[in-house]
């Protein structure tokens, strides 16, 4: 059925995106990309637009609640409290939700109309998957679910008249327990290694880092939701490449010349000697600010992608990152070499806004 | 969208027997099944799914759908105040919560037949709703998307600038101009009759002298444009903006639906309470058998429910609804009470009067949220519900409670309340500096208003206005003039604190 809805929230779609009314993304509340990331979910923000109102200000920072508590003491975090009437117009507050890096991946698949990967190679393993999806009067005490439980007892206690308001004891029989059951789900059991690359030279600032470790995060998500098992490495180079730990890789300053073909000759080692590219999928991923120590540099990583790298992997992407240093020039001569070679992709990422549209570059081919 | 099951509808006919022999006398009540992106989709048109076309619609269901996605909320009910009366339920919802949500409606359908503050509403919305849509569709046809969105945003982003009391007085509207007016004579002192020698006393020259002076005011006043501030800016702007018919039009219709909506804010503890209240007594006394009492205390106290530091309306309507009947039930008012101050005495009156049930009828009629919290929030209910203000506390950044006087609760709540929350602005001159210039002014109470917003307001008031607009407002303790000329944004100073 189609929506009435489906007009208007499309039309929201596309201001969001900016495609259109442009001059209203300034009213956009989105708030950073990866909000609090907790163990598995992470909180992310329901873009919103603001219509302008006379309303009032900062200082409009009080109102009344309900509850315990003396003179002091703090309300809870993240649930302002809020007058009345408050958060009855839409807009109000940014909205953020919790959502699970599963669902993350399956928001950001379509929102930016991601293809699902189709695997190369020989999959097949099948492996099991399981979800909690229902309840059951029989289980493991592990899995008890306690408000269920708790008011099937409760019922049975005021159905035989043995439940004594002054003294609420419920003590739960075993009829009365209620577990959480599962279903299981098989799911084709596939590898993949994600390689990331990045230039560390005196060139890349932190805003430039910030942008790589927001967009990397991305991939990762991407990536996870499409293969059971993702082993991830770590490559930072600058006229020399080395390998590292996910915090030294975003967190490394380092300063220096830049010599690209020394992380792509280390990715070709690593693949080498762990990976097996006929079981393995395989995604270098690499960002510098296309600065390289001369011509002759760039030759011999053209020259590694062609005989080395590019045949092993999936897809090979080179996100450029704008710096105020930076030349720029690599893209362009990665672009001139392969030009329509789809085993690599290239984008510029200008901005924290361009980092969207950088995904989309490198995950839309669905490879 | 279908009819409700059998079952259902059996249940529908006996919660609203019972409701009318409580005394309720809801509009005749229909109830539709919907499944829950139905429900969303409804609830972001604010009810009404032939509603005009706009984003605000399309971003209100996407917050909605994830909100109800990743389990945040879950819209239970959603009701029309139409004639008559429709409402929605949610296919997944389980009979029980079914008929508590039937007896909700009940509630809030009699609250919108017989509260004064929604008389003046239209009870044929839906139909009204609708050819606002197929107004602004054709538009759109003859203009384009983006014209008419561009437009209506700017008159969205005044939708708040209205008086909502003006409908309930019966204050005489201003005539509009009219050129062919027949020009009155000057108006001059009336004297009274009296010989030539007692003149001088029976028409004291000082007397005459005043006279004159008001008249002068008077005629002064008549050359001021409009003559009294206005607070129904949208009004002013519909009538003076120099709009094409269709702009016109479609001010008129942001203005209309704005009207129809406010008294749902402004009744809005009241019209939830007063539900809950019903819902309870109904379900506890007359409709839940005893296999369902514990499901329904389930779900009653998750409507219930307040989050800490937060007021949920539903529970603070229905105890107060609760509190005046148990007051007026044992004669908890007038003189006799009031004067008393001996505790214990207090805490054992009880002079059977049992007016109870009377009163919260009677309340229901005449009051809304303003005079309900301010004649029957008392000092006794708002500590037995543990009310206090908080603030943000700059130092620690962070929310804090500030204050269990009773005195500041209810000042604080109050002023929430008052103008729905809103700045009070007037439009206080047309005709600013006699070149046409739209002046407005901000009562300005202890808050100021959010300067950046500001701006971006009078640059759509300058829109519709098309002249440069100005507004008096407070910040941050000086008495400021904001004002937009079309291309530059301008603020100064009027007077320092």
């Amino acid at each position: 059925m189609v929506k009435k809805i489906e007009r208007d929230f499309g039309r929201f779609r596309q201001i969001v995106r900016g495609k259109i009314r442009k001059e209203l993304r300034k009213y956009i509340t989105k708030g950073e990309f990866i909000g609090r990331q907790g163990k598995s979910v992470v909180s992310i923000p329901i873009p919103q637009i603001r219509i302008p109102h006379f309303r009032f200000g900062k200082n409009d920072q009080s109102g009344v609640g309900q509850g315990d508590g003396d003179v002091g003491t703090p309300l809870q975090e993240g649930q302002p409290g809020s007058g009345p009437g408050a958060g009855e117009a839409p807009g109000e507050h940014i909205l953020e939700v919790e959502v699970s890096l599963e669902e993350l991946a399956r928001m950001l698949g379509d929102e930016l109309e991601l293809p699902r990967i189709q695997p190369k190679g020989k999959s097949t393993v099948i492996s099991d998957k399981e979800r909690y999806t229902g309840i059951s009067r029989v289980g493991p005490e592990s899995l008890r679910h306690f408000k269920r439980s708790y008011i099937e007892a409760l019922k049975r206690q005021l159905a035989l008249g043995v439940y004594d308001p002054d003294d609420p004891l419920i003590i739960p029989w075993r009829e009365d327990k209620r577990y959480r059951s599962w279903r299981v789900k098989e799911i084709p059991h596939q590898n993949a290694l994600i390689m990331y690359m990045m230039d560390v030279s005196g060139s890349m600032g932190d805003e430039q880092k910030e942008i790589v470790r927001i967009e990397a995060f991305w991939i990762d998500t991407w990536l996870r939701s499409q293969y059971k098992k993702i082993d991830i490495r770590y490559v930072v180079h600058d006229a020399a490449a080395r390998e590292v730990d996910q915090h030294t890789f975003y967190h490394v300053k380092e300063c220096g010349g830049t010599k690209i073909s020394s992380a792509y000759a280390l990715c070709n080692e690593i693949i080498k000697r762990d990976y097996d590219p006929y079981e393995w999928n395989i995604y270098p991923f690499h960002f510098s600010d296309g600065d390289n120590w001369g011509s002759e540099d760039t030759r011999h990583c053209l020259n590694l992608l062609d005989n080395e790298l590019l045949p092993k992997c999936n897809l090979f992407c080179y996100g450029q990152v704008k710096s105020a240093y930076g030349s720029g020039q690599f893209k362009r001569d990665l672009d001139e070499h392969f030009g329509k070679d789809e085993r690599i992709i290239t984008s510029e990422i200008r901005d924290k806004e361009g980092i969207y549209d950088s995904i989309r570059d490198f995950l839309k081919k669905g490879k | 969208m279908q009819q409700i099951t059998r079952e259902l509808q059996t249940w529908q006919n006996k919660i609203e027997a019972e409701a009318r022999a409580a005394g309720l006398d809801p509009f005749e009540t229909r109830f539709e099944m919907v499944d829950w992106d139905e429900m969303n989709e409804v609830a972001s048109f604010g009810g009404f799914p032939t509603r005009y076309p706009h984003w605000r619609f399309g971003m209100e269901f996407e917050s909605l759908q994830k909100g109800y996605t990743f389990g945040l909320q879950k819209i239970y009910e959603l009701v029309i105040n139409n004639d008559p009366c429709y409402a929605y339920l949610l296919k997944s919802n389980s009979l029980l919560e079914q008929k508590m949500v039937v007896a909700h409606v009940m509630g809030h359908s009699d609250f919108f037949r017989h509260n004064l503050w929604f008389s003046h509403t239209n009870r044929r919305m839906i139909d009204e709703m609708a050819n606002h849509g197929t107004r602004i569709r054709r538009y759109v046809e003859r203009h384009g998307e983006t014209v008419v969105e561009e437009f209506m945003d700017a008159c969205l982003s005044l939708e708040n600038l209205v008086d909502v009391h003006s409908v309930y007085s019966p204050q005489k509207r201003r005539p509009r101009f009219d050129v062919m007016e027949v020009e009155e004579p000057a108006e001059t002192p009336k004297k009274l009759k009296s010989k030539g020698y007692m003149d001088r006393f029976v028409n004291p020259p000082e007397f005459l002298e005043a006279q004159r002076k008001k008249i002068d005011q008077a005629v002064k006043k008549k050359k001021q444009f409009p003559e009294h501030k206005e607070k129904d800016v949208l009004l002013f702007l519909l009538e003076y903006a120099p709009l094409e018919p269709w702009q016109r039009d479609v001010l008129s219709i942001v203005r209309e639906e704005g009207y129809y909506f406010a008294p749902q804010g402004m009744t809005k503890i009241m019209n939830e309470g007063w539900a809950s209240y019903w819902h309870s007594k109904l379900m506890t006394e007359k409709i839940c058998n005893d296999s369902e009492i514990v499901d329904f205390a389930d779900n009653h106290s998750a409507t219930m429910g307040m989050r800490p530091g937060q007021l949920n309306p539903y529970k603070i309507g229905m105890e107060l609804f609760r509190d005046i009947e148990e007051r007026w039930n044992r004669g908890r008012f007038g003189r006799d009470w009031e004067s008393c101050t001996d505790l214990a005495e207090r805490r054992r009156w009880n002079t059977n009067v049992g007016k109870g049930r009377q009163k919260i009828f009677e309340v229901r009629r005449i009051y809304n949220d303003v005079t309900f919290i301010d004649e029957y929030l008392t000092e006794e209910f708002a500590v037995a519900q543990k009310l206090f203000v908080y603030r943000f506390n700059a130092q620690t950044n962070r929310q804090e409670i500030a204050d269990r006087d009773f005195k500041k609760v209810k000042q604080e709540l109050l002023f929430h309340l008052t103008n729905l929350g809103s700045p009070i602005i007037h439009v206080v001159d047309g005709n600013y500096q006699n070149r046409g210039e739209l002046l407005l002014s901000h009562t300005h109470d202890q808050l100021d208003i959010e300067l950046a917003e500001a701006r971006d307001v009078l640059r759509n008031i300058h829109r519709v206005w098309q002249r440069p607009v100005h507004i008096e407002t407070h910040l941050e303790g000086e008495k400021k003039l904001m004002s937009f000329d079309g291309e530059k944004h301008h603020e100064r100073t009027v007077a320092p604190a």
